[in-house]
Parts: C-alpha cells; sequence; structure tokens
C-alpha cells in the first residue's frame, strides 16, 4: 500500500487471484438521494477537473501578451531578460531536465535494489522499521534538503566533483567550468534531487513487487534458481512497468522542486557561454520563477515571462505524468 | 500496445513467458536445465547481487542520517526549550543583537492551522471524487477525471501559487490572507488524498455492497453507510498522509504567506507565519548563531510535525485495516 | 530503536495536537485585539509614558500605538526594520508591526495592491514604470518615498594573507565585468602598494534573484565608469562572469568559503559573516565602509522628490573626501494621506519613530548608517504631514 505518494497500483491491478479490478456496478437506482449524491460526487470530479483546466488556461492567457512582445526566441534562446523583454528557455530546460535525468539515473537502480531488500533480503525485524526510515526521507521538507545541500554539503561535495572532473574531464559532460566553484551545481543538485525522489520510487517500487504472484516465485524458486535468478527472472520482469510509471512520478516531482534547487544551484551570469558540462551551474523553470518573479509581479509583462516558463514547466511534468499513465493503462490492458 | 503472446495465465504478465523464451543471456545459463559446471558462477552472481542490495540500503542511509544528524544537532536544542512551544518571535530584533531565542509558537500554530484549513477543503472534494471514481465511473467523463488527477498531482507547487496569485490578487485585488496559501496547498493535496481514497475504497469487498443493494438499501446509503465506515480509517490515514505532505511544502507560501514574527490564529485576517516561512525568514541570518538555532529548531519542529501526523495515519492504518 | 523513535514522534504530534486545540480555543480574543486598533488608542498613551524611563536603553522614546501594522520590502533594511521593531515593541506593548523581506519590488506591489501598510524598498517610485500614479491611486493621495535606512553596500572578498585590499571604482567594474580576472593583475597591484597578491583567479559572486542591492551595485558601476560597465541598472544582476547566490545569506557564505573570492553584499550581512571588505578610492584617498563614511555620501546626495517627497538622487562619483561612495538609501513608502485614520496614525507613529535621533543612532549596530541632519530633518517634516 503506498503511503508516502498517494499514488498506488493496486486500483489498476488484478487481484491476487485474478480477479478484475474493480468499476462502478451501475446500482445506483433512480432515487432522488441516489441522484443527489451521486450529483455530488460528479461535481466533485468535476471540480478537480475545472481546477486543472484553469490552471492551463490561466498559464497560456497570462503567457500570451509577454510570448507576444518577447524579442528573443522563445523555444532557442539561451538567454532570460525581463527588462528588455528577451527570454528563451533553452537554458532553462537544459538545467531543469539535466538536474532531474541526474536524479532519475541515481535514484533509480537505489530505489530498486532497497525495494529489493526490504521485499525479499531484509530480515523479518528489519524489513518494517527499514522501509520507515526510507520513508522518513520524505518526511523532510524541501527547504531543509535546500540548507542542508547549500551549506553543509556542498562544500564537502566540491572535492568529490573535482575528483570526477580531474578523471573525466575530456567528457564535455564532465567538463571544468570557468566560474563555477564550491559544488553547488547541477550535478550535486541531482544528487540531493535523488535523495528527495528515493522513498517516492522506492515505495511504489516495493509495492509492485509485493504484488509478483507467489506461484511465479515458487516456480522460480522451484526449478532451482537462486534467490537473485528468482528476483530477476519472476520480480523484476513483473514490477517492469510498475517501476517505470514510479520513476516517472519521481522525475514529476525532481522537475518541478523549487526551494532546494533555489538555495543550492549557483546561478549564470547572463550571456554566460553555453556549456554541456554537468559542473556549470544555472536555474530550472521553478527555480527561476521563484527567485525573479516577486519582484515583477507588478508587472504584467514581465511577470507572463514567469508565466509562460511556468506553462512550459506545466507540459513537461503534464507529458512526464502522462507517459507513466499511457504505461500503467498498457500494463493492466496485457494483464487482464 | 505490443503483440504480445497470450499471457500463460490471469494475472500474470506476458513478461513472465518472454523470461522463459531464450532470452537469457546469463552465462548462469537458462533456469530450465541445471548445469553444475556453471553453478559456481551463478552462486557468485549470487552472492554478488546479496552484497549490492544489501549495500544500496546502507548507502542510502548515508544521507539520512547525515541530514537527522545535522538538524537534530543543531535543532534539537532550542526544540526541547519550553519557550519554544510557547511563545513566539514578538519582541525579536536584528539577529545580531538579539540573544533571546524566543520561541516559534506562531510559526507551529500557524502550520497546523494552514494544514488543517487546507485539509478541510481538500478532503471533503478528494473523497468524493475517488467515490465518483470507484463507485460511478465507468464513463468517459471518469476516465478524463481520472487523468486529471494524474496531472493535478504532477502540478509544481509554483506553479500552484502563481495561479492562485494571479486570481486571488491579480485578478480580484484581494488582499492576500493565510486562507489563500491553503488553497495552493489544496490543489497539491487532492490528488494524494483521492488516490489513497480511491485504493482504500478498492479493498472495500464487493460482497458487502451486494448484500446491502439485495436489502434494498439505496447506493448512496450504502456507499455512506457501510462501504465509506468499513474504510473510514483508512481515508483518515490517506487525509493525514497528504497533510504531512503539504506542511513542508515551501515554495507556494513564499509568494502567497507573508511571515511575521506575532502568533495570529485567524486564518482570515492578517498574515500567519508558517515553519517553512520562518526558516526562509531566520536564513537570511543563518551565519549569526541565534538565527542558525532558529533555522534548525524550526526545521527540526517540521519535520517532527510532519513525522508526528505520517505516524498517527499509520498508526490508524495498522490498528484498524481492513482485511481483504 | 524503533519503539523509542515511535514514542518520540508520537509525543511530538500529541503535542502538536494540543497546541492546535489551544489555539483554535483562544482564536476570538486574538481576533478582537487585532481588529480593534481604534478602540483601545487611549491605552497607547498611557504606555507612552511608561516608555519615559525603558526610552534611553531601547534607543529613544515614541508615541505609541496599538494594534497591528503590516508591512513589506528590501530585505536590505530587513535587520534595521526588526531591531526598530523589537525597540518599539519594547516600548509600546500593544503595538504589532510586522515586516516581511520579500524584496523591493514585491514591496511595492504589496503596496499598491494594499496588502501592506507602507512599503520598504530600496528604489523611490519608479515614474517609469508608473508606480507612482498607481499607488496614487490606491492611497487616494500622493504616496511619498521616505529615505530612511542608509544601507551600504560591501566588497567583499577573500584572499589569504590579504587583510586591506584598495579598489577604485574602474578597478571594481573591471573585475565585476570579467576584464581583470587574477588577483595579481598590474592594476590591482597598482592600487595597492606594498601588498603582496596572490596569484589566484577571481571568483565573481552575484546574488541570483532580482534584488535592489544588484540595482544599487550596477547603478554605481555604470556611473562611474561607463566603459567598463555600459549596462544601466538592473535589480537582475547583468555581469557577464561568476556565479550567482540565493540571498544576501547565499552571497556572504559563498565569499567566505571561497578563497579567491569577490562579491557585493549589504554591509550588515558582510559584518555577521566577518568578511574582509575593499577600502574604495574614488579619487581622493582610500576609504573604508564606516558609518561617518556612508553617512557623507549619502550627505552628498541631492532631494529630487517634489512636495513631501524626499526620494534621492546618490552621486556615485562623489570625490568629497571620506565618503564610501557605494551606498543604497533604503526608503519607506507610505500614503500621504490614509483613507482610515487609524491606519495613518499608527503608520506615522512607527515612521516617527524610525526617523528619531533615538532610533537612527542605532543604526550602526546593525550595519546601517543613520541618515544625514539636513536629509533626517526633510523626513521628519514629511512623516509630520502624514495624516
Amino acid at each position: 500500500m503506498s503511503s508516502v505518494t498517494g499514488a498506488s497500483f493496486t486500483d489498476e491491478t488484478p487481484g491476487p487471484e485474478g480477479e478484475p479490478p474493480l468499476r462502478g456496478d451501475r446500482a445506483s437506482t433512480g432515487r432522488l438521494g441516489d441522484r443527489l449524491f451521486g450529483g455530488m460526487t460528479r461535481l466533485a470530479g468535476g471540480v478537480v477537473l475545472a481546477i486543472v483546466v484553469l490552471v492551463g488556461v490561466f498559464l497560456v492567457v497570462r503567457a500570451i501578451p509577454a510570448l507576444r512582445a518577447n524579442h528573443a526566441d522563445f523555444f532557442t534562446s539561451t538567454e532570460w531578460s525581463t527588462s528588455p523583454l528577451k527570454f528563451g528557455i533553452v537554458q532553462l530546460l537544459w538545467t531543469t531536465v539535466a538536474t532531474s535525468v541526474i536524479a532519475l539515473v541515481i535514484a533509480v537502480p537505489f530505489s530498486i535494489a532497497i525495494a529489493l531488500f526490504l521485499g525479499f533480503y531484509a530480515p523479518r525485524w528489519l524489513a518494517q522499521p527499514a522501509a520507515a526510515i526510507i520513508d522518513l526521507l520524505a518526511a523532510v521538507p524541501s527547504i531543509v534538503y535546500g540548507l542542508w545541500g547549500a551549506y553543509i554539503v556542498a562544500p564537502q561535495f566540491a572535492h568529490v566533483q573535482s575528483w570526477i572532473q580531474d578523471a573525466f574531464g575530456w567528457i564535455p559532460l564532465f567538463g571544468r567550468v570557468p566560474g563555477i566553484s564550491g559544488g553547488t551545481t547541477i550535478f550535486f543538485v541531482g544528487v540531493v534531487l535523488a535523495i528527495m525522489i528515493l522513498p517516492i520510487i522506492t515505495a511504489l517500487s516495493r509495492e509492485v513487487f509485493a504484488q509478483t504472484p507467489m506461484t511465479q516465485r515458487e516456480g522460480a524458486i522451484a526449478l532451482g534458481a537462486t534467490k537473485w535468478e528468482m528476483l530477476r527472472t519472476t520480480v523484476l520482469p513483473f514490477g517492469r512497468p510498475g517501476v517505470i510509471s514510479a520513476s516517472m512520478l519521481g522525475l514529476g516531482r525532481a522537475l518541478g522542486e523549487t526551494i532546494a534547487v533555489m538555495l543550492i544551484l549557483s546561478t549564470l551570469p547572463q550571456g554566460a557561454n553555453w556549456s554541456w558540462s554537468l559542473f556549470n551551474g544555472g536555474s530550472t523553470f521553478a527555480s527561476n520563477i521563484a527567485a525573479n518573479a516577486p519582484e515583477s509581479i507588478s508587472d504584467t509583462r514581465q511577470m507572463g515571462a514567469y508565466i509562460a516558463a511556468g506553462l512550459v514547466l506545466f507540459i513537461l511534468t503534464f507529458v512526464v505524468n502522462a507517459i507513466a499513465r499511457i504505461i500503467i493503462e498498457r500494463r493492466k490492458a496485457f494483464s487482464e | 500496445m505490443t503483440a504480445e503472446a497470450a499471457p500463460p495465465g490471469p494475472g500474470i504478465p506476458a513478461k513472465y513467458s518472454d523470461a522463459h523464451s531464450g532470452d537469457d543471456t546469463s552465462p548462469g545459463g537458462g533456469l530450465g536445465g541445471i548445469d553444475h559446471g556453471k553453478s559456481r558462477a551463478r552462486a557468485l552472481k549470487n552472492s554478488i547481487a546479496t552484497v549490492l542490495i544489501w549495500g544500496a540500503f546502507f548507502i542510502a542511509l548515508i544521507p539520512l542520517v547525515w541530514i537527522l544528524w545535522t538538524v537534530l544537532s543543531k535543532g534539537l536544542q532550542p526544540v526541547l526549550h519550553v519557550n519554544w512551544w510557547e511563545k513566539d518571535q514578538s519582541g525579536a530584533g536584528a539577529p545580531a543583537f538579539d540573544h533571546n531565542l524566543r520561541g516559534a509558537r506562531h510559526a507551529i500554530v500557524g502550520t497546523l492551522l494552514m494544514g488543517l484549513a487546507t485539509a478541510v477543503i481538500a478532503v471533503p472534494i478528494a473523497v468524493l471524487t475517488a467515490i465518483y471514481l470507484v463507485e460511478y465511473g465507468s464513463s468517459p467523463f471518469a476516465r478524463i477525471v481520472s487523468f486529471m488527477v494524474d496531472i493535478m498531482s504532477g502540478i509544481p507547487s509554483i506553479v500552484a501559487a502563481l495561479f492562485v496569485y494571479a486570481v486571488w490578487v491579480t485578478t480580484f485585488h484581494w488582499t492576500l490572507l493565510p486562507i489563500a496559501s491553503s488553497l495552493a496547498l489544496t490543489m497539491l493535496m487532492i490528488p494524494v488524498v483521492t488516490r489513497s481514497t480511491e485504493e482504500m475504497l478498492k479493498l472495500v469487498p464487493n460482497e458487502l455492497r451486494e448484500a446491502s443493494y439485495a436489502l434494498g438499501v439505496p447506493k448512496w446509503k450504502t456507499i455512506l453507510r457501510i462501504v465509506l465506515p468499513s474504510c473510514l480509517s483508512g481515508v483518515i490515514t490517506g487525509g493525514l498522509l497528504g497533510l504531512a505532505r503539504v506542511m513542508g511544502e515551501t515554495a507556494p507560501l513564499l509568494l502567497l504567506a507573508s511571515y511575521t514574527q506575532y502568533l495570529n490564529q485567524n486564518l482570515f485576517h492578517g498574515s500567519m507565519a508558517a515553519l517553512p516561512t520562518m526558516i526562509n525568514d531566520q536564513a537570511l541570518n543563518i551565519n549569526v548563531h541565534i538565527a542558525e538555532q532558529r533555522v534548525w529548531g524550526a526545521a527540526c519542529t517540521l519535520i517532527l510535525l510532519v513525522l508526528g501526523i505520517n505516524l498517527l495515519g499509520r498508526l490508524i492504518g495498522h490498528f484498524t485495516k481492513v482485511k481483504r | 530503536m524503533k519503539n523509542s523513535r515511535i514514542a518520540a514522534a508520537s509525543i511530538a504530534a500529541a503535542a502538536a495536537f494540543g497546541l492546535a486545540a489551544c489555539g483554535s480555543a483562544s482564536n476570538d480574543s486574538s481576533g478582537n485585539s487585532a481588529s480593534s486598533n481604534s478602540s483601545s488608542s487611549s491605552a497607547a498613551g498611557a504606555s507612552a509614558g511608561s516608555s519615559a524611563s525603558s526610552g534611553s536603553s531601547a534607543g529613544g522614546s515614541a508615541t505609541c500605538f496599538s494594534g497591528s501594522l503590516k508591512s513589506s520590502g528590501s530585505t536590505a533594511q530587513q535587520n534595521a526594520i526588526n531591531q526598530a521593531i523589537a525597540a518599539y515593541t519594547q516600548q509600546c506593548k500593544g503595538a504589532k508591526t510586522s515586516y516581511t523581506g520579500s524584496g523591493s519590488g514585491q514591496g511595492i506591489t504589496d503596496f499598491i495592491g494594499k496588502q501592506t501598510d507602507w512599503a520598504g524598498s530600496d528604489s523611490a517610485l519608479d515614474p517609469a514604470k508608473g508606480e507612482p500614479d498607481k499607488a496614487k491611486a490606491s492611497c487616494g493621495s500622493q504616496a511619498i518615498d521616505l529615505p530612511m535606512v542608509v544601507g551600504p553596500i560591501a566588497v567583499i572578498y577573500n584572499l589569504k594573507g590579504v587583510g586591506k585590499l584598495i579598489l577604485t571604482p574602474q578597478l571594481t567594474a573591471k573585475i565585476f565585468s570579467g576584464k581583470i580576472t587574477e588577483w595579481n593583475n598590474a592594476e590591482i597591484a597598482k592600487a595597492n602598494p606594498g601588498v603582496k597578491l596572490p596569484s589566484q583567479k577571481i571568483s565573481v559572486f552575484f546574488r541570483s534573484e532580482a534584488s535592489g542591492t544588484s540595482d544599487n551595485f550596477s547603478n554605481f558601476l555604470n556611473q562611474t565608469d561607463k566603459t567598463d560597465w555600459p549596462d544601466q541598472h538592473s535589480k537582475q544582476w547583468t555581469g557577464k562572469v561568476g556565479q550567482g547566490k540565493k540571498g544576501s545569506a547565499g552571497v556572504g557564505q559563498a565569499v567566505s568559503s571561497t578563497p579567491g573570492a569577490i562579491g557585493y553584499d549589504e554591509w550588515s550581512y558582510a559584518i555577521t559573516n566577518k568578511l574582509n571588505m575593499a577600502e574604495m578610492d574614488s579619487g581622493s584617498g582610500p576609504v573604508a565602509l564606516t558609518a561617518e563614511s556612508a553617512g557623507q555620501a549619502i550627505a552628498a546626495a541631492k532631494v529630487v522628490g517634489t512636495g513631501k517627497d524626499v526620494s534621492l538622487a546618490i552621486n556615485y562619483n562623489t570625490k568629497a573626501k571620506g565618503a564610501y561612495p557605494i551606498v543604497l538609501a533604503t526608503y519607506e513608502i507610505a500614503c500621504l494621506k490614509y483613507s482610515n485614520p487609524t491606519t495613518a496614525k499608527n503608520v506615522k507613529a512607527f515612521l516617527t519613530y524610525l526617523a528619531s535621533d533615538g532610533f537612527q543612532g542605532t543604526l550602526t549596530q546593525v550595519g546601517s548608517a543613520p541618515l544625514p541632519k539636513s536629509i533626517q530633518q526633510k523626513v521628519q517634516e514629511s512623516i509630520a504631514a502624514i495624516s
């Protein structure tokens, strides 16, 4: 049962005996009470729909005037300046995606391993408290991660980073960037985000792994598989779609993270040279909005630029969530 | 949807058969024939996997221990002070000249009140939506709503805050009240509670509903009197977990809630402090010892609150579990 | 371990709910006291009387009000305003003033949107953005800019073994624009005879978010050296080198932890971070940043506001002996006439305290400089006209 996240797979998964997932049962009668109550629930659903649509519409409406007045190409410019209005999303998009992907690349293997640990390796007495301990990571608010990352870990991380740069500096992704010091880089933000999304992915993965039919697991063991072979041939394939969509949910969180990124990441000066290095600074959509929007709030045009950034972020998370949804749907389709 | 082989049985994915269909690249050999000559390699692999999996867990403990150590070593001392829970920050001057820690009651009360207001708005909407999706939902509209819940869970908190600000201030020219922050938080809480409630409703055995219908009880009464009560604890758990999630949110509060050093218990008047905004305010002077203590003290308090609520939710869920 | 953790957490949870319960029980009374500021004005006089005894220690006596005031804006003056609120509340127990350091831009927006009673800002209302008119519409009368706290901006650096560094405005512009990249540059050496400068890269730090400090500092660079700093002043840093850090605290922390770093920060944060501050040589000898040297620069500023408005034009090019040129005048922006007489009285009482000798005298302790007498007098006259 999922806890920290609220998202779940039980609703889409057949029960252990293979009974189909629940569906609306059409037992409603035409009675007044039924119509009222049914109407109320439908209304609540409508409220949810309305909120999402309103957010989307509002973002578009507010962004358009600024986009019209924009002197730079919104999709290809690396600049971000609101007076005069010259803004493009390339740098923001790169930083946002790079930090989130790093987070994912680090968090997913760990989450899978920890989920396997909790489900299949940890002794009985340890499994429950260990799960609670991992969930504890989810109880830490993001501003605390931000302060901890920026003031405590980053100076230490600088050493790790210069070691990586010494060893792999010839790869453009790990190249040195003049001017950015102190470990507060895209790469480090990715690491912190990985820690932040780890509990979500772990909790969901653990849940799907636990649903692997016992018959399969027992079958594998009966055929002489070692524990690892059993996991690799039954649990992991069974859980793969679940893990992928859990990762997508984690990715969604990482994309939208604001305050931790804002506190940790060094921003770049305007017109800085483009660099593919992960040891560069930058700002993400969310951190850029949070850092600069309050100063621009009185000016609709300038604010529109930030809202346009918010719109792109919204679409980005929308796409990521939609992919997660499609994967769940697909899985449901072929498990029926 | 790819053209997979027909699954061997209900509930067993096609992947299962894939695993045996010869794409096994491991040098240990397929599972079918146990090759004794290679069993040592397989055992070695197994041991490596065991070590890696245990290792992953302990590596994950490093940041956890580190962050908890940071928060506790710097923040536990103020939290253990009685004043911390009883006093607000009124009278606090510039940190360099203020050697009196004072309290965080204003922020604690603010966080709890805003959280409570958020729950009061979000939980009914979320529970009704969940009921709609589970008990009524088979129409295309229900699928759309279900998708929207997913989208909503992906709305970045800063976007939610921008939205509320634009509606509240830019469109209606209202004064920002503490309740505005709750509205933004509501948007973050609804999907969490909807999903967990849905899950709980699905755990209620269909036999209960059918028995109720057979007795001539109308559907709405069945839901309210039979289905909901039998999974109420789960719903409460979901609500508390959602609450725990939104209480730690900072980004919306930066835009919507102005910090104040005074205790304010009225959600519809003035400004109200919250623990995240208190951390943000004091972090400006984090190099000064007293402000540093307040920052980590507030962080510690926030984690304790979130944890406490989380735990309460789990306990309720644990002791009143619906058996499938 | 598990048990003890659960126990500790559940105690915390129980305590939390206990608090919430107490909170809601006393909800009504606090709501009343906050909204009943007019009825209790008679009590204000009484507490003003009692404040006379403690006045000297808390920084000047004040006319008290009772009720709540809400303000927001510049973080540059946050420490000073918090100090004022603390000292004021010590004398006037019923006065609840809150100041949120949300940045000048939001401060002005909040004020125009009637979210707050007055705004704190690093710059006066800007006619180019139509701010005076918007504020006028919102107030129903002229909105006035009152310089209140002089916040010098320190050029902070981190160089081992260099306790005293002298920079000229041109050198500063060259360093921050990336034309000088090494500490042992000949031009820096020329300005610092006898100082052994290390051969080290210069790491420039700036504020990552839009801020009034960046605005004023870039204005200084632009005014004093147009060739090396051609950009107009801007709240968003327009420099081409270095890295941005969140907030004054972020810049301070970054400079103190990075060898070879240079940055700019409000004086108060430079002090609390125990950072080295460069001396500025504008042509008449190096000047260290002190309350007097900053006050000198403000004294040389011209009042450009009309009527009761006291907005200043700072002359960054000042050659006055002993003047530290990089200063930032932070304003309080208030309505000349408030629609609510109680608010007017309250704002007036608090601003009067801010402009009083008693408070201005304590400003140096929080890393700000007091207003020069001539400007202070003008500000006091304007405050007296608030109604």
